[in-house]
């Protein structure tokens, strides 16, 4: 029995310390809410924020979209092929994008790129007390460190995502209509015509939206939650990539399955 | 207007169960320099962090003019801490802002003023520190000693009532030792603030202080002028002004007998 009682207490324990944490993250959000109109004073911080986590991100964004396309286009073109379609290419690269692969992937290396930096400087700050000293000059860190890191997320990750998706339609192109030789007006009138606006431009955007609001804010709570220690920060780093990486393929089947069905 | 800035009242306060403070009173006196001292890990930075409102007492008081401190909203508590400056043990500059802007902080969050009247302050502030050559530097490319300067002229940027520094002389080379005792008895004296240290440095400590506390198992072992501590008699205060290895404080962290430990 006794060993009953210890795997029930630590599934408990488990239990309760993740349920705190769900707590505090939400506290976090909140606080940010309210210190918006004090962080939209100090624009200037947003934007240099959306400099570095946006602007920054942009060579890995370009540069992985236009592999992602060049990939799909490969691998579209073969399958199409065989059913004597190849002229579809276009719209199964498009709708591939627009639909998943740009929210997602964008998601992820946003999480890898710009969420890491995120915890770390924050988690950093904390350890050398910086935070404290905001605290203590009466100037909340809600307002001045975490909201323009928030609001530069939100703005940045949909405007990645279109990127992602605009330069791996490029990428499809270049490989089906310049390499392989697929005719061109097809390619690009097929897209227009099977790509709809409403639902998949805009249900992809508001993937992007919820990624970025998911990524932007576990960054965001595990910088400001980190022990201020070394190991702490880089724990918290790891835990970042983690639970952002998860919760952004979690979402994305949720979001799915709502939207696309 | 009472001579008392700052008093602290019956004050108890711990993490979780373990009390680190039991029943302690204390009075800060306007214009003067107090210093609270006790060896490492007695709860002196604790006792800067509950005047300021970062920690909320388990029992008793601290009231920073007429105001009690942890009954304070948001609002109340950043009012307060606008009457204080704060030196940290490391200086806590922020890494992403140069010296300038480190210590035009506190005046662009809280003040209007225009550009030109910011930085004739900064500047004010650095020379008085003696670092207005260093203006346009990073934190990352000063000494400690010259980071601890730049973050007290942050600190005392808004002319505040109250200056508390952590550790001031932690880590520091003799002679900038020396530079910061100076600057914290004129800037004292040229502010007409109240300043409080926590330190564990004696001679420094003495040669300047108005008024010393002594913390030891959580109460107030010892408090007097420096004179009157010199001439002290109490065990505890001997062996910690004369550094003396044998004393009531044990060099040996809680244990069961060295036999027992080694299985003898």
């Amino acid at each position: 029995m006794n060993w009953l009682t210890n795997v029930l207490g630590n599934i408990g324990f488990a239990f309760r310390s993740r349920l705190y944490r769900l707590g505090a993250g939400t506290r976090l959000f909140f606080l940010t809410m309210i210190y918006s109109a004090d962080s939209f004073k100090r624009i200037h911080l947003t934007i240099r924020e959306i400099y570095f986590t946006g602007v920054l991100s942009l060579v890995i964004i370009v540069v992985s979209a236009f592999f992602v396309g060049m990939v799909l286009g490969l691998q579209g073109y073969y399958t199409l092929e065989k059913y004597g379609s190849s002229e579809a290419i276009g719209v199964l690269v498009a709708l591939a994008l627009v639909r998943e692969l740009g929210p997602v992937v964008t998601a992820l290396l946003f999480a890898g790129r710009a969420g890491t930096a995120i915890t770390a400087e924050i988690g950093l700050m904390k350890a050398t007390e910086q935070l404290s000293a905001m605290e203590m000059m009466a100037v909340s860190p809600v307002a001045r460190i975490i909201g323009p890191r928030f609001w530069a997320g939100m703005i940045s990750m949909p405007i990645l995502a279109t990127i992602f998706s605009m330069v791996g339609i490029l990428g499809g192109y270049f490989i089906a209509v310049i390499v392989i030789g697929v005719d061109e007006g097809a390619f690009w009138s097929q897209m227009q015509a099977n790509v709809d606006f409403q639902n998949d431009i805009v249900d992809g955007a508001i993937k992007s939206i919820v990624f970025g609001f998911a990524c932007t804010m576990i960054a965001l709570f595990e910088g400001f939650d980190a022990p201020p220690t070394a190991e702490g920060v880089s724990r918290a780093t790891t835990r970042t990539v983690v639970i952002s990486s998860l919760a952004v393929l979690g979402l994305d089947f949720i979001l799915t399955s709502f939207m696309f069905v | 207007m009472s001579d008392k800035l700052i008093s602290i009242e019956n004050l108890s306060f711990g993490y979780g169960k373990k009390l680190l403070h039991k029943d302690i009173n204390m009075q800060f006196n306007r214009g003067k320099v107090s210093a609270i001292m006790g060896g490492s890990g007695c709860g002196k930075t604790t006792i800067l962090r509950l005047i300021g409102g970062q920690l909320t007492p388990n029992s008793g008081k601290v009231l920073v003019d007429g105001d009690i401190v942890h009954e304070q909203d948001r609002n109340g508590i950043y009012h307060l801490r606008r009457k204080m400056g704060m030196l940290f043990q490391h200086g806590a500059l922020f890494t992403d802002l140069s010296v300038y802007e480190n210590v035009a902080f506190p005046m662009r969050e809280h003040t209007d003023l225009p550009e030109n009247i910011i930085r004739d302050l900064v500047l004010l502030k650095l020379n008085a520190v003696g670092l207005r050559g260093a203006h346009n530097k990073m934190p990352a490319e000063l000494s400690g000693g010259m980071a601890r300067r730049v973050a007290l002229a942050r600190a005392v940027a808004l002319d505040p009532d109250i200056i508390m520094y952590d550790e001031p002389f932690a880590g520091l080379d003799p002679i900038s030792m020396a530079v910061i005792c100076d600057l914290i008895r004129s800037l004292n004296d040229a502010l007409g603030a109240t300043s409080i240290i926590v330190t564990h440095d004696v001679a420094e400590t003495f040669s300047f202080a108005d008024y010393i506390y002594f913390l030891a198992d959580g109460t107030v072992a010892a408090e007097g002028s420096p004179k009157q501590l010199m001439a002290s008699k109490l065990p505890f205060v001997r062996q910690f002004i004369h550094s003396e290895k044998d004393g009531p404080v044990p060099f040996h962290a809680d244990a069961p007998s060295y036999q027992e430990d080694l299985r003898l």
